[in-house]
């Protein structure tokens, strides 16, 4: 397990250092020149030079990347090229919406999805077995703004119960406003997250319900529950839990796109923005957080399917 | 005899679907109800008389525009799969060939770019080149082609690992034969299927991009941006909100029950006996 | 008494095919009874049966009377009146949870016992099966023993609900020739010692003529023959048997001469 670990963090610090290289690389040569960006709001000659060296753009691309990456393990991601705030602060200042968004989404998700799927799974003869599968195969094909377009015209424009958008500018000062403000979003990200979740729970759950050992601790005289609980939930677990990694990546991801839904000011509506101003130090550094929390949640997902699995352990 | 039955019941009902739309679109190109950029029936005209679905905030045909959605929809879905389908399996069948430390870099490198979520990928390409559906199809098709890339890396390990290869090359069969003969026919199904899923993936992340303004620029209907301009006005026009929607919902579905059907009949290993 | 009455068991999959047809057969406290036949004959179904485990897609017809208990419509009395050796351990132990404590559940269901009481009948009941440094193993997950071993263990957990009749379903055939033969030594020398009722289910007619006394040939789900075994390996009377017999006998004589050489 040590020898696991000891790999398995070198490749994480492998993959962050590449993903580095690799936002560098992509966003440096495709967009040329931080000109693009301050053409668009109208900037003089001078500006543009003055800002090239400011960013030190003018120098070699070697040059360049080491210095950034020097500035980002100082954590300076650098300013904005539109507002000229530092990029850093700017982010952290989004936390509070996307973190809680991200979180509470994910855990519903999962508390819906994981009875749900085992219930689609364990009752597959009865009515709802199928209708589970038909309610997650159409929700897995539901892109997540437009669930929540309709979730703002049922409950903030025709019942009036929820705010359509924003966030209060005082944050979680008031947390009844701010927890009001999230539960539209939440939602909308948890019901097309728990779409997908419950595929993968229903296919591990048949996948242990066929499996010899449940038959035998039932001939040793389980009950088929309680053969399901010592047995089964630890055996399905192990593929859901690599499962569950990726999808706290994607309701990031669903975090993402519902924010513009809702007008929320978190990291998505933030990288939107920078994408749509060509504000680069912004894209960059949004990015970064988000594409090292994609791994380290991944690195996570892998360490602990190994803590449930022995025989991955092993190998 | 059932579960036949009820295994092409998800291919008929998904190839419907598809075809329907498809069928649509292709009609699209020899008639549409109106000019795309026909403002003559009024804003925000309702449902029925000449706008089948009424009109949108600047009078252009509702129904016209959901069947250009439509264009731009199955356009992305083929166009993406063209460019991850090629790319990846290219790649896939290299690193599934790569031994040592070739192949160890190749796994890791794919590891790598699939913790890039496609959405995410392709925003950064946005973000460097600029909002066009050209732009969108490729930056999709790319983050595609490391998802296929991966898939194919595995199956290509697999079949290589057979006892049938190790004898074809005792008896001196050389590689490129072994690629076209053993490797291809035996990964294309599951790869196909895989690409059909990835099909739908694909219109789904043009949707959003384009909801984000970060794919098809105006004034070139995407249902994504459509359902964007639809959010304005959702409650004096609900159907402009919603058919883009369906429309989305319903290719999707279609094509991931396609995928579902074929696996199934191209995969006997994944019949349930229940 | 008798411990176990199958009388007129049918089995039917949902498409309607007949995978057991009309099979009667009755095992006494002690019995020692085999199920013969090649695979898709229906035996393990029968014995699935038996213990009221059907797949749901399998309907039954006929009565199982176990101890009294209806184990078609009413099951009671798995493990403590009767339990299941399956024939791959690997796949039907646990793989997530060592061995000790899977043992552990059935010692706390039939004996009450937990704790360090519950380790020491862990380890009594792994010597009993004659497995070494039992508490090496008994803090082992599955993969990490050898075939011989996990079948030992998957012995050891149905031995420890003290069942009347045990009903071993080809519990050598995935094993290692010279392990079989262990493996049947400590079958045969537990259910004497114990006491307890023996359905062995097996394609081998050797292998099944080493630990039972009577036996019943099944083909395509139904019994075509029945009698001592004795009787069976020196006068089969069905043809099907005759054959078994003799491909026992090739393959006996063949083993002879790649030894002789």
């Amino acid at each position: 397990m040590l020898h696991y670990l000891v790999r398995r963090t070198a490749i994480l610090i492998g993959s962050l250092f590449l993903a580095a290289v690799a936002l560098f690389v992509l966003l440096r040569l495709l967009p040329g020149d931080p000109a693009n960006a301050l053409l668009s709001v109208g900037a003089t000659a001078e500006q543009i030079e003055a800002a090239r060296r400011d960013l030190g753009t003018d120098g070699p691309l070697w040059s360049q990347f080491l210095s950034w990456l020097g500035d980002v393990f100082s954590l300076n991601l650098g300013k904005s090229l539109i507002s000229t705030l530092p990029v850093g602060p700017e982010i952290i200042a989004r936390l509070p919406v996307t973190v809680p968004l991200t979180l509470a989404a994910f855990v519903l998700a999962v508390l819906v999805a994981v009875p749900v799927g085992v219930l689609a799974a364990a009752r597959a003869d009865r009515w709802y077995g199928p209708v589970i599968n038909a309610i997650a195969q159409l929700g897995i094909a539901v892109p997540a703004f437009w669930v929540g377009l309709l979730l703002i015209t049922v409950f903030a424009l025709n019942l009036q119960v929820l705010p359509a958008g924003g966030f209060p500018t005082d944050g979680w000062s008031d947390p009844v406003n701010a927890s009001q403000s999230l539960v539209l979003p939440v939602v909308t990200v948890a019901l097309v997250m728990s779409a997908s979740l419950i595929r993968y729970v229903r296919t591990a759950t048949l996948e242990v319900l066929g499996a010899d050992y449940l038959r035998t601790a039932r001939a040793l005289g389980s009950s088929p529950r309680q053969a399901m609980w010592r047995h089964g939930l630890r055996n399905a677990a192990v593929p859901v839990v690599a499962v569950l990694a990726m999808e706290l990546a994607t309701t990031f991801l669903g975090a993402v796109v519902v924010e513009s839904v809702f007008a929320l000011p978190g990291l998505g509506s933030l990288l939107v923005r920078g994408i749509s101003q060509h504000d680069y130090p912004i894209v960059q550094g949004v990015m970064l957080v988000s594409t090292a929390t994609v791994l380290f949640v991944g690195f996570l997902g892998d360490v602990t399917q190994r803590l449930i699995d022995p025989r991955l352990r092993a190998s | 005899m059932i579960l036949l039955k009820k295994r092409s019941l998800h291919l008929i009902i998904g190839l419907t679907l598809v075809l329907i739309i498809a069928g649509a679109v292709v009609v699209s190109y020899l008639w549409l109800p109106f000019a795309p950029d026909d403002t003559s029936g009024g804003r925000l005209a309702p449902p029925g008389g000449d706008h089948l679905l009424g009109t949108d905030k600047l009078g252009r045909d509702l129904f016209t525009q959901l069947l250009i959605g439509g264009r731009i929809a199955l356009g992305t879905g083929l166009g993406a799969v063209a460019v991850g389908g090629v790319l990846g399996v290219t790649f896939g069948l290299l690193a599934g060939f790569a031994t040592r430390w070739l192949d160890d870099a190749a796994a890791v490198t794919l590891d790598i770019l699939i913790a890039f979520p496609t959405l995410l990928l392709a925003m950064l390409i946005v973000a460097g080149t600029g909002a066009s559906l050209g732009t969108a199809i490729l930056a999709i098709g790319l983050a595609m082609a490391a998802v296929v890339a991966r898939l194919t890396r595995v199956l290509v390990k697999q079949v290589l690992s057979r006892d049938y290869i190790t004898a074809a090359r005792i008896a001196g069969v050389s590689w490129p034969r072994i690629v076209l003969s053993h490797v291809l026919p035996n990964i294309a199904p599951v790869v196909l299927v895989n690409l059909a899923l990835q099909a739908g993936l694909a219109v789904l992340a043009e949707a959003s991009l384009s909801y984000l303004g970060l794919g098809t620029p105006p004034p070139n209907a995407s249902w994504g941006r459509m359902l964007y301009e639809a959010q304005a006005t959702v409650l004096t026009s609900p159907v402009a909100a919603l058919a883009p929607g369906i429309a989305l919902v319903a290719l999707v579905v279609g094509v991931n029950l396609t995928a579902d059907g074929l696996r199934d009949l191209t995969d006997p290993t994944r019949r349930r006996t229940r | 008494m008798t411990l176990l009455a199958v009388e007129g068991l049918t089995l039917r999959n949902t498409a309607g095919t007949t995978l057991v047809d009309d099979v009667s057969f009755t095992v006494s406290p002690g019995d020692r009874t085999g199920l013969i036949g090649e695979s898709g004959s229906g035996k393990s179904l029968t014995a699935l049966a038996v213990m009221g485990l059907l797949p749901p897609a399998i309907t039954a017809t006929g009565t199982v009377l176990l101890d009294g208990a209806d184990m078609i419509r009413a099951p009671r009395g798995r493990g403590d009146v009767a339990t299941v050796v399956f024939q791959e351990p690997l796949t039907a132990l646990d793989p997530l949870m060592t061995v000790g404590r899977q043992i552990g559940g059935p010692l706390r269901r039939w004996q009450g016992l937990r704790g360090d009481a519950a380790k020491a009948a862990v380890r009594e009941a792994l010597s009993e099966v004659r497995l070494t440094d039992t508490d090496r193993i008994a803090r082992s997950y599955p993969h990490q023993l050898s075939g011989g071993q996990r079948q030992r263990v998957a012995i050891a957990m149905a031995l420890v609900c003290h069942p009347r009749l045990l009903i071993a379903d080809e519990p050598t055939t995935a094993l290692d020739v010279t392990v079989q033969a262990e493996i049947l030594e400590l079958l045969d020398r537990l259910v004497t010692e114990r006491g307890t009722a023996l359905l062995f289910i097996t394609h081998d007619l050797p292998v099944a003529a080493r630990v039972i006394h009577g036996t019943h040939v099944m083909r395509h789900g139904r019994i075509v023959e029945s009698g001592p075994v004795a009787g069976l390996l020196s006068d089969p009377e069905h043809e099907y048997t005759r054959t078994l017999v003799e491909a026992a006998r090739r393959f006996d004589a063949a083993l002879e001469n790649t030894r002789r050489e």
